[in-house]
């Protein structure tokens, strides 16, 4: 085989990963959430389950709305298997597309996504949708000089914002691990993801109170295979998101290093252990803390901005 | 004295300073008293934790005891000390209000941390005997000016301990990597400091409180003789 299609097949394998895996890491969470809080909670399955229903159900949709309805989902499914193929998933050496879009594409595609999504909630006439859709704009707003710099001082680090080289640049020696300028941006980060995902504290996934919803509302008026799709795609964003945490950010290693099978295989079980330890981290966050009011958002995504600034100027200022 | 020391200590004390700052920014910004207690601690925890890294890369046995000396005062008796003297005040109240808003406050903040940076810089030539001063002096005279501002931004008695015990580690935390050779008994007279500052400070909230009924004292400038 060559080279070419070697790389083809694993740009396969990383979309393959992702659709998988993704439900899994979503039923994991909410089990680990469940059994924190003292329950014993859904089977690890359940997404996959609930996604297989969905399929099979029947669709409606409101003749009030237009095109942008029925296509949102498809983008947002597919939005994250662009990403993917862009990221270090399962491979430690660059892919074909590694080098079409750097962490800025990564982004980018994210907004587009959201964007779509965002115009479908507002499409269908639904109060809360729209309001959710707002509110997921405004938050988006306030992260969007956190994400300016935080690609900033990846890139300054890096000197590049290619995620692989980031990721070599990273993972060369545990001196470069430890510069305090890469923790500080694994910290806004982190903090970045559970702002665009809607994690608490900024808003709760498991809530069933439109009033209060931020993001989830958007999605309330799908059914059927549309449902499916922005149900399945929401979990491949959020493993994609944690995918570029844990291997471009904070652990750098653990990828396959050449095109055997064994070592793609070997992979695949590190990088899922890593999601696990991601997992927990964040079943641990969402039970622990509270949600913040919405107008508390800026004071949270506030820090973030200024753990991102340290981490320029202790860089700029030679230490990092 | 020892000026070679290894990048790796070099940067595991950086990445220290930098949990140092971030810890330092919770106390600023956490709204409940408890939680601002709680970076409070683990702060205190970071300052160990550089303690120990300077210890082994400069092998100074005086750091070893400023480690234990930090986290028995600091992580173990503050707490102890605060709960005896103001415990009604510190874990029964939640929420404290300030001057500022929060978003506000944090942008000064990193100005103050940009300032803290450059207003260093000058002085680093002179050090270059003491390699961890790079990290440390600046780190710590960012949280001296943290605290300073904690005091003055806070309309709230404990949150304002909370200010000048923030700026008590930031002087710490500058000043184990230029000073190491001190006697341990200096060392120990200023760790002792701290739990006392916390009992006068403490005793003073509680009557504070007794006297007005509240421990939000940004009011009381207002207040007059008849």
């Amino acid at each position: 085989m060559t080279a070419l299609w070697t790389h083809f097949a694993l740009n396969l394998a990383q979309v393959a990963f992702l659709l998988i895996f993704a439900p899994l890491v979503e039923g994991v969470l909410h089990r680990l959430e469940e059994i924190i809080q003292g329950k014993r909670g859904p089977s690890i399955w359940q997404t996959y389950r609930d996604i297989w229903k969905l399929f099979g159900k029947d669709e409606v949709i409101s003749e009030e709305s237009t095109w942008v309805f029925r296509f949102a989902p498809i983008v947002a499914f597919v939005m994250p298997m662009f990403v993917v193929l862009l990221i270090p998933a399962l491979t430690a050496y660059p892919l074909f597309f590694a080098f079409m879009g750097d962490m800025v594409a990564v982004g980018f595609l994210m907004a587009v996504s959201g964007f779509f999504v965002a115009l479908a909630g507002m499409d269908t006439g639904n109060v809360y949708a729209a309001v959710g859709a707002s509110r997921t704009h405004m938050v988006g707003f306030l992260a969007e000089p956190v994400f300016i710099m935080v690609f900033f001082s990846v890139s300054y680090v890096a000197n590049s914002t290619i995620p692989y080289f980031v990721n070599a640049t990273w993972g060369a020696s545990w001196g470069s691990m430890l510069q305090p300028s890469h923790l500080l941006v694994i910290l806004a980060f982190f903090l970045l993801i559970l702002a665009d995902e809607g994690r608490i504290p900024v808003d709760s996934a498991a809530g069933k109170v439109e009033i209060a919803m931020i993001g989830h509302s958007k999605g309330l008026e799908y059914s059927g295979t549309s449902a499916a799709l922005m149900k399945w795609g929401g979990t491949t964003k959020l493993m994609v998101l944690a995918l570029v945490l844990v291997n471009v950010l904070v652990t750098p290693w653990g990828l396959a290093q050449h095109t055997q099978w064994t070592a793609i295989l070997a992979a695949v079980g590190l990088v899922l252990l890593k999601l696990l330890v991601f997992v927990m981290v964040l079943a641990l966050i969402e039970t622990t803390l509270a949600k913040l009011r919405l107008f508390r958002i800026s004071e949270f995504l506030a820090v973030a901005f200024v753990i991102c600034l340290f981490a320029v100027s202790v860089r700029l200022v030679g230490l990092g | 004295m020892n000026t070679t020391v290894s990048p790796l200590a070099f940067s595991l004390d950086g990445s220290i300073a930098a949990l140092f700052v971030v810890l330092g920014l919770g106390v600023m910004v956490s709204r409940q008293m408890l939680g601002s207690l709680r970076f409070f601690m683990w702060q205190s925890v970071a300052l160990t934790a550089s303690a120990l890294v300077l210890a082994d890369a400069l092998q100074a046995i005086n750091l070893l005891w400023v480690a234990l000396i930090t986290f028995s005062t600091k992580v173990i008796a503050v707490p102890l000390v605060l709960r005896w003297a103001a415990g009604e005040e510190i874990y029964g109240r939640r929420e404290v209000d300030q001057a500022l808003s929060i978003s506000a406050s944090v942008l000064v903040a990193a100005i103050l941390a940009l300032v803290g940076w450059f207003a260093v810089a000058p002085v680093l030539p002179i050090l270059h005997g003491t390699p961890f001063a790079l990290l440390n002096l600046p780190t710590g005279l960012i949280m001296v000016l943290w605290g300073a501002f904690t005091v003055a931004l806070r309309r709230e008695s404990v949150a304002q301990l909370m200010g000048l015990l923030i700026m008590e580690n930031g002087a710490f935390f500058g000043s184990i990597a230029i000073v190491h050779n001190l006697t341990v008994i200096a060392e120990i007279a200023a760790a002792v400091d701290v739990p006392i500052v916390a009992l006068v400070i403490g005793l003073l909230i509680r009557s504070i409180r007794r006297v007005t009924g509240t421990t939000r004292v940004g009011g009381m400038d207002t207040l007059h003789e008849r």
